[in-house]
């Protein structure tokens, strides 16, 4: 079966820790996204997987073996890279059957499957074409023709469309959902993009500095991130946070901030105080915040950013700290300069320990 | 310009040809600074001409020789003496070729300089290969430090490790054959320097790819690194071939009879044997260079690449 399983991986690069105590297990027929941002470990994970690195530390199973000593091309995997990763001086059909050849499969065998893979792939009319002479989304295709066309357990895709023009990246990931569920195998897949991740993703991993954040569905990394970090990285405008203390206002207690008292549900509070956190940092997402003349927050508004779809409403708080609003087009905008308050409601806070960047509470 | 240190006969063409050519420069220089200072178009027009004169002016310096050496080969010894020189054959003498290739053994001498030349270029660009292979995409200890040993080799003239390579052949017993002619040139620091840097160029992911597939190091060099890198090959082959085809002092001294005498040196020994008839010496020249002539048509786009492989990437 398709699944893999790492247990406490490490890997350095001289002093530094690309990589540390590394716990995943991929399931069957999952696709698994590791998502963080450039230099976070993702892609070495992705190439301890494939067997392109070796781990310092820690075991790597695919299916049931353990494959620490086994060769890349016996993991029955195969890997799709950012830059394609294509034989230049090969036709699309040479380079679809090269891994074939390379494993010594009779000729007539070979042909069929590169012809099965070209035609579910649209490459069939490209086939005598050098890669030279393909744009960027054939390019993409012809990497993918040739990592189905082993059959392997296992896809490992390093940014395979971060190469491609927006328009087209919308367009490959669709079909690249579609051609997992067709062939329905295990897809690890690594990306700094967040909407690659939570589109594509069964579950995403989210990686910060050699470490997993959180590993869960993409809906529920949303609503219930784990981490600060994780809060801040998923969301486009992306969570606003605003530091503050956890102090009590006529017996009830709130996150006292300079620009106001931001009060909490009795659940947030039994766990504000059984975390013993200092300094809090209260994570609020733009849609969830609305802007009245009443309320717990005081603010400015700095600037409107109009979407089409949608403004973003920056405002500044008395002690300066920016909180972004997103506001649909069927309410109305403050003006630039006005005077508004912000409310919200404490159900849909976010809370962490500001020193540590641990969630605090549900 | 002392003109008079010249034969007396020779001085008035002379100067002629220095007043002719200095008076092209001039012009260009003058359509240069019109280029520079005139209307748009013109502007264009002028810079574009003087360039093509200046290279018309640089071409001819440089293909005269050649010329020279064609005329007089089908000259009489007397025409070549005549004062001015000719610049014409009136009545071409083409037994002259005949007659350098019968006397010459110009046939002997170009199959030895082919023996050794391709032994040479296939020696040079396997032990390149190989050498710019390790210094691109392994890992090994002194790395740097072997690599910088190998450029060095760059900077040692051939005349200072002549006689310790002489010492060497002759003490192996190889004195007077092919391979004192060819082993000494077999790997040279230049070669893996060129192979390391096109070997460069292959991205690493195209390895990783590789590696999937299950290709060795050795598998990945033959099938995917070889075959990117042609350009430098073709062009290091080429730098090999004519470095090997026109040696003198090497193929001179170890080797003592025609069986072994590459072609430069048979051309020595023919304008020796020729003295009276210097018009066979120079199409015994003409007969030597014509394979190179050859090589250079077919590769000239290749050589121009592998000039500025350095200079500009992709």
């Amino acid at each position: 079966m398709g699944q893999v399983t790492l247990r406490g991986v490490s890997k350095h690069y001289g002093t530094v820790e690309a990589v540390r105590d590394f716990d995943l297990k991929v399931m069957d027929r999952e696709f698994l996204v590791l998502l963080g941002p450039s230099g976070c470990g993702k892609s070495t994970v992705l190439r301890i997987i494939a067997g392109l690195e070796d781990p310092d530390e820690g075991t790597v199973e695919i299916g049931d073996r353990v494959v620490n000593d086994v060769e890349p091309k016996d993991r029955n995997i195969a890997m799709v890279f950012q830059n394609y990763a294509l034989y230049p001086h090969m036709t699309v059909h040479r380079n679809i059957d090269f891994p074939l050849k390379c494993r010594g499969m009779p000729k007539p065998e070979r042909d069929g499957l590169v012809a099965e893979a070209a035609e579910s792939l649209g490459l069939t009319p490209l086939l005598d074409r050098r890669p030279a002479q393909l744009s960027g989304g054939q390019r993409q295709r012809v990497a993918l023709a040739r990592a189905i066309v082993r059959r392997p357990e296992v896809f490992l895709m390093d940014e395979p469309l971060s190469n491609l023009d927006a328009k087209l990246r919308v367009q490959t990931r669709t079909e690249l959902i579609e051609l997992q569920r067709r062939l329905a195998t295990t897809v690890v897949y690594v990306t700094h993009d967040q909407i690659e991740g939570m589109t594509m993703a069964n579950r995403l991993a989210v990686m910060n500095e050699g470490a997993l954040e959180q590993v869960a569905p993409p809906s529920e990394v949303y609503a219930h991130p784990a981490s600060l970090f994780v809060a801040q990285f998923i969301g486009n405008p992306p969570m606003n946070t605003v530091i503050g203390k956890p102090a009590r206002v006529d017996g009830e207690l709130g996150i006292e901030t300079s620009g106001g008292q931001i009060p909490l549900t009795p659940g947030q509070c039994q766990a504000v105080e059984a975390s013993s956190a200092e300094s809090v940092a209260v994570g609020m997402r733009p849609e969830r915040i609305t802007i009245a003349s009443s309320g717990p927050l005081p603010a400015t508004v700095a600037v409107v950013e109009s979407l089409g779809s949608e403004h973003h409403v920056i405002c500044r708080l008395a002690d300066d700290q920016e909180v972004v609003v997103r506001l649909g087009t069927d309410v109305p905008v403050p003006k630039e300069g006005a005077r508004v308050h912000l409310g919200f409601e404490a159900g849909h806070l976010h809370l962490f320990d500001a020193a540590t960047g641990d969630r605090i509470g549900l | 310009m002392r003109t008079d240190s010249l034969p007396a006969a020779l001085a008035p063409g002379f100067t002629k040809v220095v007043v002719v050519a200095s008076a092209i420069v001039v012009l260009a220089a003058l359509l240069q600074f019109v280029g520079r200072h005139g209307t748009p178009l013109g502007r264009r027009r002028a810079t574009k001409f003087s360039r093509y004169l200046l290279l018309l002016v640089l071409s001819v310096i440089v293909l005269f020789p050649i010329y020279i050496t064609i005329v007089n080969s089908l000259l009489a010894p007397d025409q070549i003496a005549q004062r001015p020189p000719l610049l014409f054959p009136t009545h071409p003498r083409w037994s002259t070729y005949a007659t350098a290739w019968t006397t010459g053994h110009l046939g002997r001498y170009l199959m030895n300089s082919f023996i050794v030349t391709t032994l040479i270029v296939v020696g040079t660009l396997v032990t390149s290969i190989a050498a710019g292979y390790a210094f691109a995409f392994l890992e090994f200890p002194f790395k740097r430090t072997i690599f910088v040993v190998f450029l060095s080799t760059m900077m040692v003239p051939l005349e200072v490790t002549f006689f310790t390579n002489l010492q060497t052949v002759v003490s192996l017993g190889w004195y007077n054959s092919y391979v004192a002619l060819v082993v000494p040139f077999l790997a040279t620091g230049f070669g893996a320097f060129l192979m390391r840097q096109a070997f460069l160029g292959v991205p690493g992911e195209l390895r990783d790819a590789a590696e999937i597939d299950g290709l060795g190091h050795l598998r990945f060099m033959t099938r995917i690194a070889v075959p990117l890198a042609r350009p430098a090959i073709a062009a290091l082959g080429l730098f090999a071939f004519f470095a090997a085809f026109n040696q003198y002092l090497w193929p001179l001294i170890v080797t003592k009879n025609d069986q072994y005498r590459t072609v430069q040196i048979g051309l020595k020994y023919l304008s020796r044997s020729q003295l009276n008839n210097i018009n066979v010496t120079f199409a015994g020249i003409v007969l030597a260079f014509i394979p190179l002539f050859v090589l250079l048509l077919i590769f000239q786009k290749q050589l121009i690449r592998g000039l500025t492989a350095g200079a500009v990437k992709g």
